[in-house]
């Protein structure tokens, strides 16, 4: 299980990834696997809406189940990454690049403190 | 009687729960209400209960009393015997789609081939396993509409020129719904088939345009323009249309329609007072994942045998319930296989067969009911499938009551829901009207001038 060291996760298995303020959003390659094959993404969300951590950001159907992805922080919607709605698969195949959900301009990023580092979110999937 | 439990079984669970007899569950209830003297009639044999039923039943009058021209939503058409032998045959007898695929392969598959023909009829990619009938269908629409832009879009506008009974539907299912906005159906914006004033009212705001095919008043409308004028605002477009009519015309999905749904009674299925009928629903592939009810899917099994399987369920009840768009849950099994035998016999030719003499047949009795003197056709320069508008000189109530004196239907009075079309008769004509039957109502609707 891939676990990058640079990101920040939530207990949901989101991750996201900040630089100069604009936070990029995925799913872990723990949910990927959990979830097996995606089948559909429904995104929740539109560019420019307003957000706030723990708003639905989209709904990921995969053969087996269907999961929420919660925002792991608030902001202001930049991009949503359309190309999933017709290549789903790219969130098992490459769920920390190709496979990102939606970039946001975080108003506060103080919220990623409460989030875990890879170390303390690869012990939380170990217990799992 | 059916028990489920035995004596030995009450007893055990009175003393359970501390009960003396079943009489003290029932002391909530006031004294004097608890087990009142129903003054029933004497037991009666099974012949005699058979016997007072057939008396009582025999007080109905049904369409095979009349030459019916009655139509708006519900069609009288030649039923071969055959869809009813094959319909109550034991393997088929549930109103339900079977829960378990893998041992209802028969039954899936029947599903598969209407979903296949509902499909090809409507020009649509995809169709789903039916709702419970137009008018609850032509809601799922608004419904999915109004998802599908996750509630940014709250107008819907409805052609006047719907089924006044879908509209209703309509806003009763929409009724708990504070945002969404239904308009387009009021007497300003009007029934003009050059559908003006309705598409101005087209804006980014707009989820869903609704309109029908042919419409309430039987005309043929080209709806192309309004649906690239919807298109263009990025608004979806809906078509309520008559399936018997669609063996004929141009189907919706090529001139662009992002949703299909109508009511399928015509297909195969009796009058019966109004039910059980047959709503159904098609869309094009990107609004696949949005559709709400049943779904079969054609694939092979393990051993590459041909399989069918229900199909994207994980969208609605099963496993994200409190996220599912739409509490429809279930589906008009039997109603489906009834529709799906029907078109089958029939098959293309003789389906286009039926819709081709209702065509006819209508066309005769609309010429021959204007040759009476003291009755028009208000809409006669605009196209019309098998019904028509007829106004008359006469009191309409009282019209249809003298037509009825003489064994016949006469239509629908759409001075009731359109105030603007007092005066007015809604005629339906299937191939069950024979010429004859059309000179004997051109017949007696001269002798009411005459009388």
């Amino acid at each position: 299980m891939l676990v990058p060291e640079e990101l920040k996760y939530q207990k949901t298995d989101e991750w996201v990834k900040v630089e100069n303020s604009i936070a990029t959003i995925g799913i872990t390659d723990y949910a990927q696997d959990s979830l097996s094959d995606v089948v559909f993404v429904e995104f929740a969300i539109d560019p420019d809406d307003e957000v706030s951590a723990g708003d639905s950001l989209a709904t990921i159907e995969s053969v087996k189940a269907a999961a929420e992805v919660v925002f792991p922080v608030s902001g202001k919607i930049l991009e949503v990454n359309q190309i999933l709605t017709d290549t789903p698969e790219l969130l098992n195949s490459e769920p920390y690049t190709g496979g990102w959900l939606a970039k946001v301009h975080v108003s506060d990023e103080s919220e990623l403190d409460k989030l875990m580092d890879s170390a303390a979110y690869d012990a939380y999937c170990q217990d799992r | 009687m059916f028990t489920p439990h035995t004596h030995a079984d009450v007893e055990a669970m009175l003393k359970t729960i501390g009960v003396e007899k079943v009489e003290d569950l029932f002391k909530v209830v006031p004294e004097k209400n608890r087990f009142p003297d129903l003054n029933l009639p004497q037991p009666l044999s099974e012949m005699q209960a058979a016997t007072e039923l057939d008396s009582i039943a025999s007080a109905n009058a049904t369409t095979r009393d009349f030459i019916s021209f009655l139509g708006a939503g519900a069609y009288q058409h030649y039923i071969p015997a055959a869809v009813d032998n094959l319909l109550q045959r034991g393997e088929f007898y549930t109103a339900y789609t079977p829960y378990q695929p893998e041992i209802s392969q028969g039954t899936l598959q029947a599903i598969f081939e209407f979903q296949s023909l509902v499909s090809l009829l409507t020009g649509m990619d995809v169709s789903n396993a039916s709702h419970y009938d137009g008018a609850t269908a032509a809601a799922e629409a608004v419904i999915l509409a109004y998802n599908n832009f996750r509630g940014k879009r709250a107008k819907v506008l409805l052609s006047r020129a719907i089924n006044p009974q879908y509209r209703e539907v309509i806003r009763g299912y929409m009724q708990a719904n504070d945002a969404i906005r239904i308009v387009g159906d009021d007497p300003e914006t009007g029934i003009e088939p050059n559908l003006k004033n309705l598409i101005d009212q087209i804006d980014l705001e707009t989820c869903l345009v609704m309109v029908q095919y042919p419409d309430f008043f039987g005309r043929i409308i080209d709806y192309k323009p309004l649906i690239e004028a919807a298109h263009a605002q990025g608004a979806l477009v809906a078509v309520v249309a008559n399936p018997t009519a669609l063996a004929l015309l141009t189907p919706p999905g090529e001139i662009g329609a992002d949703i299909v749904v109508g009511e399928g009674q015509p297909l195969g299925i009796p009058l019966s007072y109004g039910g059980p009928y047959l709503g159904f629903f098609a869309v094009k592939n990107t609004l696949l994942r949005k559709i709400s009810g049943r779904l079969v899917g054609e694939t092979v099994d393990t051993q590459g045998e041909l399989a069918y399987v229900l199909t994207l369920t994980a969208r609605e009840q099963h496993i994200r319930r409190e996220k599912a768009s739409s509490n429809i849950c279930s589906n008009q099994g039997l109603m489906t296989l009834a529709a799906t035998i029907y078109m089958t016999l029939l098959g293309k030719t003789g389906f286009q067969q039926v819709a081709n003499l209702c065509y006819q047949n209508a066309h005769y009795t609309a010429k021959a009911v204007q040759e009476v003197p003291g009755f028009q056709l208000p809409f006669k320069s605009t196209p019309f499938f098998h019904e028509f508008v007829v106004l008359a000189d006469e009191n309409v109530p009282e019209l249809l009551a003298h037509l009825q004196d003489h064994g016949i239907l006469g239509g629908y009075d759409l001075g009731k829901d359109y105030p603007e079309l007092e005066g007015c008769l809604l005629m339906a004509v299937t191939e069950m009207i024979s010429r004859e039957d059309t000179d004997y109502l051109t017949d007696v609707l001269s002798e009411v001038e005459h009388a």
